[in-house]
């Protein structure tokens, strides 16, 4: 016994050696590409924050003056409100329907399964600048389809991207149609990960459809629902191409859908006020965090009750 | 009247309501489909159609005869061709070096043991939550002081790994390969570079080109950080394209807009129909390990 033990630790050191260089050669590739491009930039980020950072010039510490002009720029406020928005109009309904979508998808003997769940995978596997030429032509104010459809009911010819809250619909739809059919496939593979005994013992203590729904399938998922809105927190804060191509560069005449990604943009590419996009690239960051943090306890909660 | 009432309730009393639900489930999804597959017609009706008949009261939602005319517009005025070869050459180079460095590192994480991994691989999980934007600043710093301004290099290189595909491999190769499998190989003398190779690689292939493929389409739609790499004269991809056509609607029209949005979206499609399976098999499987 003891001898057999001495020989295979012996054995599994000197596989060891061997295993480490592995491992240094199979890691160092990406380790090395990820330390370059993924965190140095992320760190000299918050370095450069504290400069007044001309690119071509000087570059002057000047303390906290970033994040002090910043949280009394007017221009932040405006986009962290169209950000949020946007974010809650197209990420709330979307998330509701694909757990909807996931729940029909998880029916015993659907027919076409396989069909359904390619079907509603397409839009997440397109360009997304194409789908937003597409869309920009449906919501048209003189000769777009929607337009069309709603002056049948007798509305007026709506300018979608010149409101506030109209443009931020159009973008929403957007993101919506784009990433639904992706969360409702995630949904289901959780749903199906659930094991069917609990649904079983739930309809013999006499649960509802509705019941079984809240008391198994909710807290069942619950890791993945957060997942999803950590996930959606994260990309609907950085929310730039969609606005960008349907509206322009500007963000409208009334920046009515500026967000805070364009704002970045603006200030660090077009005006090159290098350490002050820094300062708006860490508040994006803090904003990321705390919602995250917010929807999770959110999203825990619902599931726990 | 007793014994129907009886017979109503006691036998399969869900059955007419399961009905009722079976049709309301494929409504649904017929009307999502339908929703799905609506802006790709319609940009197909668009392209193919005069402008006069898509502001016609109501408008033509049938396919016209002028997609020629239309892509004879895009080819004029348009870099679409080379902007879809560049955009074909990132997202190629970044699936591939995806799917061979990520993998790797993921069966290191995985399978070998190595000091400081559960460090390592922690910090990698906490930097998939931060935003790309927060560094986009000094990339381009970074960039610009090795000279790969208006370079595919400067797009290509950061991209040929990520994070998210470490981990996504590393969870699949846990999962996939047990570690019996790996210590018989290592009973049998297998290096751990030949367990890689003959062992983990071929079982997690299809995870892998899952993986890939994701990459590529995120190298596709890539818009921001291309922008501001290259000068969209000569160089350009496909989704700069698209901006610039969309910024010059003075002399290239709707319908040409909506013909390079084909142009941009039909490899994809294609690609999408060679894989659909695989494709929503990965982004199941990787759901329950995420």
């Amino acid at each position: 016994m003891n001898l057999k033990q001495k020989t295979s630790a012996k054995s599994k050191s000197s596989l060891r050696d061997g295993e480490g260089r592995t491992a240094f050669f199979a890691i160092s590739p990406f380790y090395f590409l990820y330390l370059v491009f993924g965190i140095f930039p992320i760190l000299y980020t918050s370095y450069m924050a504290f400069f007044a950072w001309d690119p071509l010039g000087e570059k002057v510490f000047i303390g906290l003056t970033n994040f002090t002009n910043l949280l009394q720029d007017e221009v932040l406020w405006k986009a962290l409100r169209n950000t949020l928005s946007i974010w809650v109009l197209g990420t709330v309904p979307q998330l509701a329907l694909a757990l909807y979508l996931a729940t029909i998808l998880n029916r015993n003997r659907l027919r076409f399964s396989n069909f359904w769940r390619a079907a509603i995978l397409i839009p997440n596997v397109t360009s997304v600048l194409a789908i937003a030429v597409i869309f920009s032509s449906l919501y048209g104010r003189d000769f777009g389809l929607i337009n069309y459809v709603l002056n049948i009911f007798g509305v007026d010819k709506i300018n979608w991207m010149e409101g506030t809250l109209t443009s931020h619909f159009e973008i929403a739809t957007m993101i919506i149609w784009r990433w639904t059919g992706y969360n409702a496939l995630i949904y289901l593979a959780a749903m199906q990960s659930i094991p069917k005994e609990l649904y079983e013992s739930a309809s013999l203590d006499g649960a509802t459809g509705w019941q079984q729904f809240k008391y198994v399938t909710l807290p069942g998922i619950r890791n993945v629902m957060i997942f999803t809105i950590t996930m959606s927190t994260i990309g609907g804060l950085q929310t730039f191409n969609e606005p960008y191509i349907l509206g322009g560069v500007t963000g409208g005449n009334d920046k009515q859908f500026y967000t805070l990604a364009m704002f970045l943009y603006e200030e660090a590419f077009r005006k090159f006020q290098f350490g002050y996009g820094a300062a708006i690239g860490i508040f994006i960051f803090f904003c990321v965090v705390i919602f995250a943090l917010i929807n999770a306890t959110i999203a825990s909660k619902i599931a726990k009750d | 009247m007793s014994t129907l009432t009886i017979k109503k309730s006691t036998s399969p009393a869900t059955k007419p309501q399961f009905k009722i639900g079976a049709i309301l489930a494929y409504l649904t999804l017929g009307v999502t489909t339908f929703l799905v597959v609506f802006p790709f017609w319609w940009m197909l009706v668009v392209a193919s159609n005069e402008k006069n008949e898509i502001a016609k009261n109501p408008p033509r939602v049938t396919l016209g005869d002028q997609l020629p005319v239309t892509f004879d517009v895009i080819f004029q005025y348009a870099n679409i061709t080379r902007a879809i070869t560049i955009s074909f050459i990132i997202a190629i180079s970044m699936a591939v070096s995806h799917i061979f460095f990520c993998t790797f590192a993921g069966y290191a994480f995985a399978k070998l043991k190595f000091k400081g991994q559960k460090q390592f691989f922690a910090f990698i999980l906490l930097t998939m939550m931060v935003p790309g934007q927060l560094g986009i600043i000094p990339m381009y710093i970074l960039v610009t002081r090795l000279g790969w301004n208006n370079d595919l290099k400067a797009i290509i290189v950061p991209g040929l790994v990520s994070a998210f595909g470490v981990f996504w491999m590393r969870q699949s190769i846990s999962a996939v390969i047990t570690d019996e499998v790996i210590q018989a190989a290592r009973i049998d003398g297998a290096s751990p570079w030949q367990i890689y190779t003959k062992i983990v690689f071929p079982l997690v292939r299809p995870t892998a080109l899952v993986m890939g493929l994701f990459s590529f389409l995120g190298a596709w739609n890539d818009f921001l950080w291309p922008m501001l790499i290259l000068d969209g004269d000569k160089m350009l991809t496909v989704q700069m394209a698209i901006a610039q056509m969309k910024e010059q609607a003075y002399i290239v029209n709707h319908a040409a807009q909506m013909g390079a949005a084909f142009f941009a979206t039909l490899p994809l499609i294609i690609l999408f129909f060679l894989v659909s399976k695989q494709l929503v098999k990965g982004v199941m499987e990787g759901a329950i390990k995420g």
